[in-house]
């Protein structure tokens, strides 16, 4: 039963694919819950239906079995209430937009005033460092800034969670350091729940407070992982023997998963 | 590429054109002359040949001074009010093209709204849409201005909605593959938003169909023209280009003929060119020209 100061609980659930070649378990009895303000990571081979929980949260897939509340009310009820921000994998910006019109879309939809779209966006922008770059077309940035726009555009209407699926995949080492970071900065000083899909050991480790190592056919959590990191974490954690031995863990989660098959 | 590299090649297919062109104005009306000549009792050379070839009245195949010639007369010496004025054929042509090609690419634009957001439209609209094209202009044509006239409607209208019935088709087919392109994690993205259908289409679906709409449109707008003049034909209409391409033909007025065909060709010229120009410039608007 969904307590209150959870955001997500998912009680048992599953969602299978019918497909030519028979039924696909992309979820299977998935038991989760995640509290208010936690940075909780999914990591897992392709096809472990991390990105799958992800849309179920997001009401952009329906689940077959099971049960699972999104701030106390269903997915739908919570899409409905904009309880959400969603960063794809991809920038998904609108290349006919500048930057500060892609920022604007979901202030324009629900229907900010004017005078406060302008505010936001302003703030937006400063907070993502792209002050400056707000006039400017989608494919006048470079990967890394096209991705920090499509996360002030998830953060533009206060949503108190964040749901983030493989936002840095595409880009090089360096830039998803970079990135990381701001995105630690961020998260410490907005307070959100975030829920952050990767393929990356390292960028779980250091980004999260919990992470959930799942595995493939069917999809299941096989590990969940509480950081003890200090929520203070200079990029230089990385090669403590502390974070080390974190990563470690997630890795034999990762192999035991696949141990299965 | 340098004004040289895009010139130099259009000027050498025209200079291969010309002389074919000069070469087969000979060769067909030398025939002519030899007859005139074998009638008159006289011999002629190949020089005598080539010279009159170059200046019947009425040739098989008309040289391209000639044609010039008759372009030149029919639109900077004649007043634009005048019958003979090739600019007041053109332009009773070109105004049932613009008024089809208006009502074709409305139509075309609506029905693929439809098909883009109806099951069933998708499902039953489709293949009545292709049928159309599958019958030939030139036997619906004449049908169209029958029944339109049997109940009251002549002039202008007839003419167009023969244009709309060529021109609406591209645009449906480009319309529907635009509204279709946004790709589905755009679409999911409007979902998270709780934006409703009328800002999904306003917003994403409609800024994203028009690269495809301007290229249907260019497709279109030469189709409009060619179904004004095909509407000219059966009809025994008598102004527009049509008019001029079957009073030629009746009276074996081949220099006729052949500047209403430039003339038509040059038609279509400006209008697609000023279609991909209102391309160039909205995608640029836009912030999609890089």
């Amino acid at each position: 039963m969904p307590a209150i100061d959870n955001v997500i609980c998912a009680n048992n659930l599953s969602l299978t694919f019918e497909s030519d070649q028979g039924p696909i378990h992309a979820l299977s009895g998935v038991d989760l819950e995640i509290g208010k303000g936690e940075f909780v990571s999914f990591i897992g081979p392709s096809g472990c239906g991390k990105t799958t929980f992800l849309r179920v949260i997001a009401d952009l897939e329906q689940p077959t079995g099971g049960a699972i509340s999104v701030n106390g009310m269903t997915p739908e009820e919570a899409r409905k209430l904009r309880a959400y921000g969603y960063v794809f994998q991809a920038p998904a910006l609108y290349p006919w937009r500048t930057v500060e019109k892609n920022i604007a879309l979901p202030l324009e939809i629900m229907d900010f005033p004017k005078e406060e779209r302008r505010v936001r966006i302003e703030k937006l922008l400063d907070l993502v460092d792209l002050s400056g770059f707000g006039r400017k077309y989608p494919w006048q940035l470079s990967g890394g800034m096209q991705q920090r726009a499509s996360i002030a555009r998830a953060l533009a209407f206060d949503a108190d969670l964040l749901l983030m699926d493989e936002p840095f995949g595409a880009l090089d080492e360096i830039v998803r350091d970079h990135l990381n970071e701001q995105l630690l900065k961020l998260w410490e000083r907005t307070n959100k729940t975030i829920c952050f899909v990767t393929h990356s050991i390292p960028e779980a480790v250091y980004l999260s407070t919990r992470i959930v190592v799942m595995s493939p056919r069917p999809g299941r959590v096989t590990d969940i992982i509480e950081s003890t990191l200090p929520k203070e974490r200079p990029l230089d954690i990385r090669d403590t023997p502390e974070f080390l031995e974190i990563a470690h863990r997630v890795r034999e989660g990762l192999k035991a998963g696949h141990s299965y098959e | 590429m340098s004004l040289r590299e895009t010139i130099i090649p259009i000027l050498t297919v025209i200079a291969v054109i010309v002389a074919i062109w000069y070469a087969a104005a000979v060769w067909m009306n030398a025939q002519w002359t030899l007859d005139q000549a074998e009638r008159a009792g006289q011999t002629v050379t190949f020089t005598q040949i080539v010279a009159d070839t170059m200046g019947q009245d009425r040739p098989l195949l008309p040289a391209p001074h000639q044609v010039i010639a008759e372009l030149w007369n029919t639109t900077v010496e004649k007043k634009i009010t005048s019958k003979r004025s090739l600019i007041y054929h053109a332009w009773i042509t070109l105004s049932a093209t613009l008024l089809g090609f208006a009502i074709g690419t409305t139509l075309g634009v609506l029905l693929a709204v439809l098909i883009v957001h109806n099951i069933a439209a998708d499902k039953s609209l489709m293949p009545w849409i292709i049928a159309t094209q599958t019958i030939p202009i030139l036997a619906i044509a004449p049908m169209i201005i029958v029944v339109l006239n049997a109940i009251g409607i002549s002039g202008l209208l007839p003419k167009a909605l023969i244009s709309t019935y060529l021109s609406f088709f591209p645009v449906v087919v480009g319309m529907v593959k635009g509204l279709r392109s946004p790709e589905p994690y755009l679409l999911d993205l409007m979902r998270t938003y709780n934006a409703s259908g009328w800002q999904t289409f306003w917003k994403l679906k409609w800024p994203g169909s028009l690269p495809y709409l301007f290229i249907s449109m260019k497709i279109a707008v030469a189709i409009s023209l060619v179904g004004a003049i095909v509407g000219e034909l059966p009809t025994g209409a008598i102004a527009g280009l049509g008019a001029r391409l079957l009073a030629g033909s009746y009276y074996g007025q081949t220099i006729q003929i052949w500047s209403a065909l430039f003339m038509a060709a040059a038609l279509a010229a400006v209008l697609v060119g000023i279609v991909g120009l209102l391309h160039r410039i909205t995608l640029k608007r836009m912030g999609m020209a890089r």
